[in-house]
């Protein structure tokens, strides 16, 4: 039986006879099982123990496969809420199983449970944009990414969604094929005492140096959270690249990509609603804060791995350096639009370039951009843009990253200045 | 322990023709659900096929002990999610011997309304949004909520995601799932403003059926928070101060109000209810007081108030209605513990036959 494992005891995870469960928080108390089924394409959730039945016949409810008796299907329609980085979600039965988002009905929901309406005019409308399919439910269901506008169809303040789209549709943008690379950090914290995950509490753990990529019962903590998204991801649709342990303890990262376009951005959010609900499973606190723990600790960051036609054709490199030539001129604008605490963690240390300054360079990890050996030696490729935080929206940096790079033009002196500046001839 | 879920998923289909009928009624507060099994010959289609049965009455608040029999009449059949197979739920109602509704029996008169040719041929749908709280067993506190202390204000939970956010999605995916499966038409669930608390939607459905799905909903909730090891609250209000309350909010049409010029119908409809604002209210649950208070998106339990988009009011019409010029009203007023039965024909009463 695989475990969610904390190195504290008090977030040991193992359940083997009701009467333990008594001391334990109810919604912390986990299984992952790991039962070979017949049904091998079911995705098996976790659900809760309980202490008073010996069987767990929730989770075959939950497991249920619906298709034998139903055409019905059960879509999640999944928003983002006026936080801008707070997601939502709520469900519908649909009468049969669509394949494209233009199938699915618009939506709405009170707006001013989420601080985007007031309560006399309070519905907020859904528009459906992506489809992936369910790992929770299985069979048919869906997941389901929607923006959000008023009932009059403009998109509301918290909607990044229809500028961006707009962006991407621009000939120019479209024309250049954009791919996006997003490696998406987050921290797992323990319930109830935001620590991180395998902390003890009130304390630290040894300092960095063994966690990254680590294994082990004392260098990796919540493996199974990653896992299991990983998973989820796969199934549901989602375009994810890879998983690795992060330098700080109990600090994860997956990666998106490529993607074309606005789909970067559909994906990442799916993937973080993915994460969430799993987190939320195995009751611990998901956090997308770009610097959890002050001190000497690494923060969390989405680096932004971005090429476009040009880039990945011959003389691409060249390209590269006339778009880092226009980063470093709208450096303000992006770092503003690059996540909120963001100052926090761009100091200049733990692999990051300070927040108020621009800087590149090949191989550097304390730069703003880093273009890697092989697009050096190749002579082209793409850049990695290590400024945006944990939590930025990626339909913004994603967007301005398309925006700056493909449709905005400095003036001539400006740019000779900033390629003197960062010695790049271009 | 493996051996007991063997028996317990046993599929019998291989073995005999007999299935198992839980027949489920309402018990003497008005609001606790009873059920017990019998064993059938075969399998039924129809309620008509089903014997009528009987339980001891003086166990539920509903009989004297020295005549005690209590008869229930099979009205409404349902794939039972427990059990599998051929068994099924009967959804029945209680009769004196004599065969007089008894007092808490509220489908009885419901049924004579729904049968009335001219709510028949209007074609009343119903789309019931049932609110519940999820309670921790043993000391009745919310689930997810910190024993002798409060979670941090709501804002994070409406639609919420995270451990810190959402507590009992499992039993609202189990409920989903187990309701398609019964052939109960859920329309859909979300998570509530107040934590902990979760909502689903049964409809639209027509008629007298509408409440029948309601209640074995309700029925098969129960039936997972009890394998959950967690306690179902129908209360409208759980906890008091600023905290949501839990509600039933009622959709309602009628085959006028779909069609054209329906925004005019659904208009007279709502200045009758009006007129009967407080015939209603009696009748939509015990201590719905502590709830319509006008605030936590209520109207206060005194003031009959419609709007449009406007979850402050006592009926609110969405914006869709408002601009196709047709389609439905939501009555918000119903309490989480409202008889479906009483409050599903009652409105049908008042806008279809009563006459001011």
């Amino acid at each position: 039986m695989a475990q969610i494992l904390a190195a504290s005891p008090t977030c040991q995870m193992r359940v083997t006879k009701p009467s333990s469960i008594a001391s334990s928080k109810l919604w912390s108390s986990v299984m992952v099982k790991q039962k070979k089924q017949s049904r091998s394409t079911s995705f098996r959730v976790m659900a809760l123990q309980s202490d008073n039945s010996t069987i767990n016949r929730v989770e075959s409810l939950l497991n249920l496969d619906t298709k034998p008796f139903t055409d019905r299907i059960i879509a999640e329609y999944i928003w983002i809420g006026g936080s801008g980085i707070d997601l939502r979600s709520k469900s519908r039965t649909l009468e049969k199983p669509v394949e494209d988002p233009s199938e699915l009905p618009k939506w709405n929901y009170d707006g001013s449970s989420t601080g985007q309406a007031p309560g006399e005019d309070s519905e907020v409308i859904l528009y459906p944009q992506a489809i992936f399919r369910d790992p929770f439910r299985g069979g048919n269901n869906i997941l389901v990414i929607c923006d959000t506008y008023t009932p009059a169809g403009e998109p509301i303040p918290t909607n990044k969604r229809a500028k961006a789209a707009e962006i991407f549709s621009n000939k120019k943008v479209n024309d250049e094929v954009p791919w996006f690379g997003i490696e998406q950090e987050y921290t797992l914290l323990q319930p109830n005492v935001n620590w991180p995950l395998g902390w003890p509490v009130g304390a630290y753990p040894g300092p960095q140096g063994p966690y990254y990529c680590g294994v082990g019962a004392e260098k990796s903590w919540g493996r199974d959270i990653s896992d299991a998204h990983y998973k989820a991801c796969l199934y549901a649709g989602i375009n994810i690249s890879g998983t690795n342990g992060e330098v700080m303890p109990g600090q994860w990262e997956f990666q998106v990509g490529p993607s074309v376009g606005i789909e970067a951005g559909d994906h990442v959010w799916c993937a973080r609603y993915l994460l969430e609900r799993i987190t939320e499973q195995a009751g611990v606190v998901l956090t997308l804060d770009p610097k959890p723990i002050d001190g000497d600790w690494n923060g969390a960051g989405c680096h932004t791995n971005y090429s476009t036609k040009s880039m990945r054709e011959e003389g691409g490199f060249e390209v590269i350096k006339k778009a880092i030539l226009n980063l470093s001129l709208r450096h303000m604008e992006h770092i503003s639009a690059y996540g909120e605490g963001n100052e926090r963690r761009l100091t200049g240390k733990h692999e990051t370039a300070s927040i108020d300054q621009f800087s590149w360079g090949v191989a550097n990890r304390g730069c703003s951009i880093r273009v890697g050996r092989d697009t050096e030696k190749k002579g082209k490729g793409y850049l990695e843009d290590r400024r945006p935080a944990s939590n930025m929206d990626p339909y913004i940096v994603t967007s301005l990253l398309a925006e700056t790079t493909l449709l905005w033009e400095p003036t001539l002196e400006a740019e000779a200045l900033a390629a003197q500046k960062l010695s790049l001839n271009v | 322990m493996s051996a007991l879920a063997d028996l317990i998923n046993l599929d019998l289909s291989d073995s005999t023709e007999q299935i198992i009928a839980e027949y489920i009624w309402i018990g003497g507060s008005g609001l606790d659900m009873r059920s017990k099994a019998r064993t059938l010959p075969g399998p039924v289609k129809d309620p008509s096929e089903l014997p009528k049965w009987n339980y001891d009455g003086s166990s539920t608040g509903q009989a004297p002990g020295d005549d005690s029999e209590v008869i229930i009449y099979p009205q409404a059949i349902f794939k039972d999610p427990f059990r599998r197979g051929n068994n099924i739920l009967v959804m029945c109602d209680a009769y004196t011997p004599a065969g007089e509704p008894i007092p808490t029996n509220k489908r009885h008169a419901a049924a004579k309304i729904f049968s009335d040719p001219s709510v028949v041929a209007e074609e009343t749908w119903y789309g019931i949004e049932q609110e519940y709280t999820l309670l921790q067993k043993d000391i009745k506190w919310p689930v997810g909520w910190p024993v002798g202390g409060f979670p941090g204000p709501q804002g994070p939970y409406y639609c919420g995601v995270g451990a810190d956010k959402a507590f009992g999605r499992d039993i609202v995916d189990s409920h989903y799932k187990a309701c398609l499966y019964a052939g109960i038409n859920v329309s859909g669930t979300n998570g509530e403003v107040m934590p902990g608390q979760w909502e689903f939607q049964v409809g639209p459905t027509v008629g007298i059926a509408a409440a029948d799905q309601v209640w074995v909903a309700r029925y098969i909730l129960e039936r997972i928070t009890e394998l959950a090891g967690v306690v179902l609250s129908l209360d409208p209000k759980p906890i008091p101060g600023d905290w949501n309350g839990a509600g039933a909010h009622t959709n309602y049409s009628t085959k006028s109000m779909r069609e054209d010029g329906g925004f005019e119908v659904i208009k007279k409809a709502i200045e009758k209810l009006g007129l009967r604002h407080k015939e209603h209210i009696s009748a939509y649950g015990e201590g719905n007081e502590r709830r319509l208070t006008g605030k936590h998106e209520t109207a206060d339990i005194n003031t009959f108030l419609w709007g449009v988009a406007n979850r402050g009011a006592s009926i609110r019409v969405g914006r869709d209605t408002e601009k196709a010029g047709k389609g439905y009203f939501e009555d918000r007023r119903p309490a989480s513990n409202m008889d479906p039965y009483t409050v599903t024909s009652m409105i049908a009463e008042s806008t279809i036959l009563w006459k001011p």
